[in-house]
This record gives structure tokens, sequence and C-alpha cells, in this order.
């Protein structure tokens, strides 16, 4: 086993299931997928790195980005959000839930002929702030919202 | 394995909003099974949008998204009939596509 | 900074305009959630599986259910769970849509009841049920329908009146009635708003939302599990699938919920 595949083992930890696929190559229909999916990010455990994973460090916060989301969610295991960019040449949208486990919830490429908007469903541990990571004419916008969960979603 | 997709496409002026449920078990590789073993992670990774087979939407998803997820979408330049089809790819190489006509404005 | 009245005054307003929204959503926090979930609703995906499964040749005796009849005579689904329960001549009882799709299932397909009574509610975070796809095709016949059932026949009176018998009796070690939860306004558990359901918007409501997708189990639960899973709330015995007791409770509730309009699958927690 190359010195490569160990140390991806090693980063990969928790994520042991997906860790052996790619290394056995049983993701094989998706082997251009798993070169795309943004592993780093992903498996990222901190918020700052997420950030540094998307390129967004040093994001400026935003007023042209909405956070529609409930203050409180019933059912932390699915949990509505939408973003909506107002910021000229919107290009991709991130979804990021701080406190959980992996933060990283989803990133949307939306440079390809939609609106700068997205609605999706989260799974959130734990009450925490919801960041919407938006990269808008090569640049890298912020907001946030806190989220309230009564019953954690993850487990 | 790959359950079929509910695509719903309105157009409202010259954008179709388009509503799309997915049935997928979107396991986190953390929750344990009634004999108390880890049920392994397996979930969506990518969902890819095209309008009239132009790719508009590219989605990388992570395990955090809810079981039987849910993307909702705005296609700008949209007309009724236009063609909608939407592919998901998980972490076993599963796929499914489906396809939707752009409904006129109700 | 603006000087101008007309400044000040957008501002302010901007002001209220924002403080006016965020006080709406702490008015009922869950609000929000709720709409954004029942508007793209999961549950709509069963509808599908339900149908394919009405038609699909099954069981030992290799049959669909296209020969059944729900009340409006055989294969006849456009507004028959509008009519459920009702008393049905050929098993001389009155009965429910599920209890109705059992007796198809036995005689039509040769299925063991027993088994399909053990496989009817199916367990959270799985595929769901045949029955509970099955149960919720054949109530989307009837959405836009008005609840609308008769008490004409004897034993559907009986079932009616064993039904409000049931609805108001404490019993088992809580002391508990249906009455104790769902008979007055704004009573909550926990964060789980209970229906008032002695109030005609409340029963109404419940009557024309089931087969519903319960968002916390994943699959799509139907009236027969609610009424279960109420009884093991309440700590009674366990209430049997598709028994006499809950087909009383659930004519009680439909007719007292008679003229909801129906609209399934409704969306739950």
């Amino acid at each position: 086993m190359n010195n490569q595949r160990r140390h991806f083992l090693k980063l990969t930890g928790r994520v042991g299931a997906l860790a052996a696929a790619f290394a056995t190559g049983l993701v094989s229909s998706g082997r251009a997928l798993a070169a795309n999916w943004n592993k780093a990010g992903f498996e990222s455990k901190a918020l700052a790195d997420v950030m540094n994973s998307l390129g967004a460090t040093g994001a400026v916060e935003s007023k042209d980005i909405v956070i529609t989301a409930p203050d409180i969610a019933e059912n932390g295991a699915v949990v509505p959000v939408a973003i909506t960019s107002k910021l000229p040449n919107t290009q991709q949208i991130s979804i990021v839930a701080e406190k959980n486990p992996f933060p990283l919830a989803a990133t949307f490429d939306v440079s390809g002929g939609v609106e700068g908007y997205v609605s999706a469903r989260l799974k959130m541990g734990q009450t925490s702030d919801v960041w919407a990571v938006v990269k808008a004419d090569g640049k890298y916008f912020t907001a946030r919202k806190e989220v309230k969960i009564t019953v954690g979603g993850c487990g | 394995m790959a359950e079929p997709m509910k695509i719903r496409a309105t157009l409202q002026g010259d954008v179709a909003d388009v509503r799309i449920l997915m049935l997928h078990p979107m396991e986190t590789g953390q929750r344990k099974d009634a004999k108390g073993e880890i049920v392994p992670l397996h979930f969506i990774q990518s969902v890819v949008v095209t309008h009239n087979g132009r790719t508009v939407l590219d989605t990388q998803w992570s395990q955090a998204v809810s079981r039987n997820p849910f993307l909702g979408l705005r296609v700008k330049g949209a007309k009724a009939g236009d063609k909608i089809s939407v592919t998901w790819v998980d972490n076993k190489g599963d796929k499914r596509t489906d396809e939707a006509t752009v409904a006129p404005a109700s | 900074m603006p000087t101008t009245r007309g400044g000040f005054a957008a501002i302010l307003l901007a002001c209220l305009a924002a403080w006016g929204a965020a006080l709406a959503q702490s008015d009922d926090p869950l609000a929000v959630g709720r709409k954004m979930l029942a508007e793209d609703n999961p549950g709509e995906l069963w509808i599908e599986r339900g149908k394919a499964l009405f038609h699909q040749k099954r069981g030992p005796r290799n049959a669909s259910l296209e020969q059944c009849d729900f009340g409006l005579g055989p294969g006849k689904l456009d507004g028959a769970t509008a009519q459920l329960p009702r008393y049905f001549p050929d098993t001389d009882r009155v009965q429910d849509l599920e209890s109705r799709l059992l007796t198809c299932m036995v005689q039509l397909q040769g299925f063991n009841r027993d088994d399909i009574v053990k496989r009817a509610i199916s367990p959270a975070g799985s595929n769901g049920s045949d029955v509970e796809a099955l149960a919720l095709y054949i109530t989307s016949r009837s959405n836009g329908m008005k609840m609308n059932i008769s008490l004409s026949h004897q034993k559907e009176y009986d079932a009616y009146k064993a039904g409000e018998y049931l609805f108001y009796r404490r019993s088992g070690q809580t002391d508990f009635a249906c009455l104790q939860c769902h008979g007055e306004a704004n009573k909550r558990i926990r964060l789980q708003d209970l229906i008032h359901m002695t109030d005609k918007k409340g029963v109404q409501e419940v009557v024309s939302t089931w087969p519903a997708y319960r968002g916390a189990h994943f699959v799509v639960r139907t009236m027969q599990w609610r009424l279960y899973d109420c009884f093991w709330q309440m700590r009674l015995p366990e209430l049997k699938y598709a028994s006499d007791a809950s087909i009383a409770l659930t004519t009680y509730l439909h007719y007292q919920g008679n003229g909801a309009v129906i609209k399934v699958p409704g969306f739950k927690r």
C-alpha cells in the first residue's frame, strides 16, 4: 500500500466504508465523480477548514444573501434550508451547518443557467448557525442564520 | 434499487420553478440498526440537472443531506414544454435519471 | 447619514418591516419549517407505488386488486375513501379502508391475513409496506372530495356510538381517554401540537390528512397506525390492526369530520 493511500485512509477515519470503497476502486462508475467531489471539504470537521477548502477564507458577510430556514426545526433530521443570492453573477452556493460533525452539507454550482437560488433539506445534529457561502464574480460572501434544533438528526 | 423521483417544473414568467423529490436512505454511517450494528455510509454524492440537454445545475452532496432528499431550483430562460432531466449518483455507484416537462404557469 | 425627513422615514419603515418579519417567525417559530416541508411532500412518491401495487397481479392467486369493492362497486376508486368506513354486506360488518384492503388481499389475491397484518406497519426508515402505499393511492383517488360517510345502516350507527364511547372513556394505568389530549384547543406534548378533535375544524383536519408522510419515520403512515400509536402513547393494551375498536373510532371521527376536503398525503412531523 503506497504512502498516499495510507495517508488518505488515515484522513478519512470515520468515513470508513467510503474510504474502503475508494481504496478498492468499488466506486467504479463514479470514478470521475470521486475525483470532482470535494473530499477535503466534506471531510473537514471545523468551519475554518471548510471555508479553506472552498477557497472562501476571508469571505465578507453580505446582506444580498437570504437564508430561509425555520427559527426552530421540529426534526433535526429534516431541516429545510433555502438560499437566495441576489449578488450579481452568483456562481456557487454552499450550505454549511457549523456544529455538524462534518459541517459542509452541500455545494451547488449555479453558474450554468439557474437563478442564484437553491432549496434543500439537511440533517442538523444540534442548534447551530447555518452558513451560506456564495461565490459571486470570483469573490466569496457569506450569510448565516441560527436554527434551533430540538431533537438532533444525525444518528 | 434506485427509485423514481418526482419532478415538478412550473413556469413562472420565463423561469421554471423546479422541485425534485427523491427516495434515498442517505445513511450517515453513524446510525445503528435494530441489531446494534452500524448501517454503512450510503448517500447521494452528485445531482445534475439539465435543461433541454444543457447542464444548468451541478451539485455535490454530503451524507448530511436528509433522507428522501428534496432539491429546489429555478431555471432561467425556460418555456412550457422544455425538458428538465435530473440524474443522481450515490457513493455506491447507483444512479437514477428522471425527466419532466416544464408545465405552463397555472 | 440621511438628514431629510423622507430618508429618516425610509429607515424607520425598513426597521419596522424587519422587526415585523422577525416578530412573525417568533409568533410561530415552527411555522416556516412546517410550510417548507409540507409544500414538497416525499409521501407523494408512494402514490405511484400504490398504483402499481393495485394493478399488479400478486399473491398465491396471482390476481390484482382491480376487482376489489371499496363500497362503490368493484374497482371503483374515485370517491370510495370519502365514504369509508361503511357497512359491507359480503362481510356483514363495518370496515374502514385498511380493513377492506385486507379482505381483498386475502380473498382476491390469496394472501395470508396474519402475514399482511404483520407487515402492514413498516419499520421507520424502510421502504414502507404495500398496505401503506395502497392505502395512500386509494385515498388519493378521493382527493378534492368531501368526507361523506353515512350512518344509515344499523351497524354503521353502532360502530359510530362505540367509537364515541371509546373516545370519551378513560381507561388503563394513565386513566386517559382520547379526550384528555384532544378535547381542548392549543394543547401540545413538547413540540407536538395536539389537534382539538371536539372542534369541527380540528376533526376535519384529522380525517382529511391521512395517510400521511411521517417525517420522522420517513415513510407513509395510515390512520390504523395513528390510532395504534395513540393507544401505545396512552399505555393501553395494543390496538389490534383493523380491529372492531379501531374501525369504531375511525367511524366516529370520520362522521364528526364529514365535510372535510380530502387532501393526501398529509405531512406530519
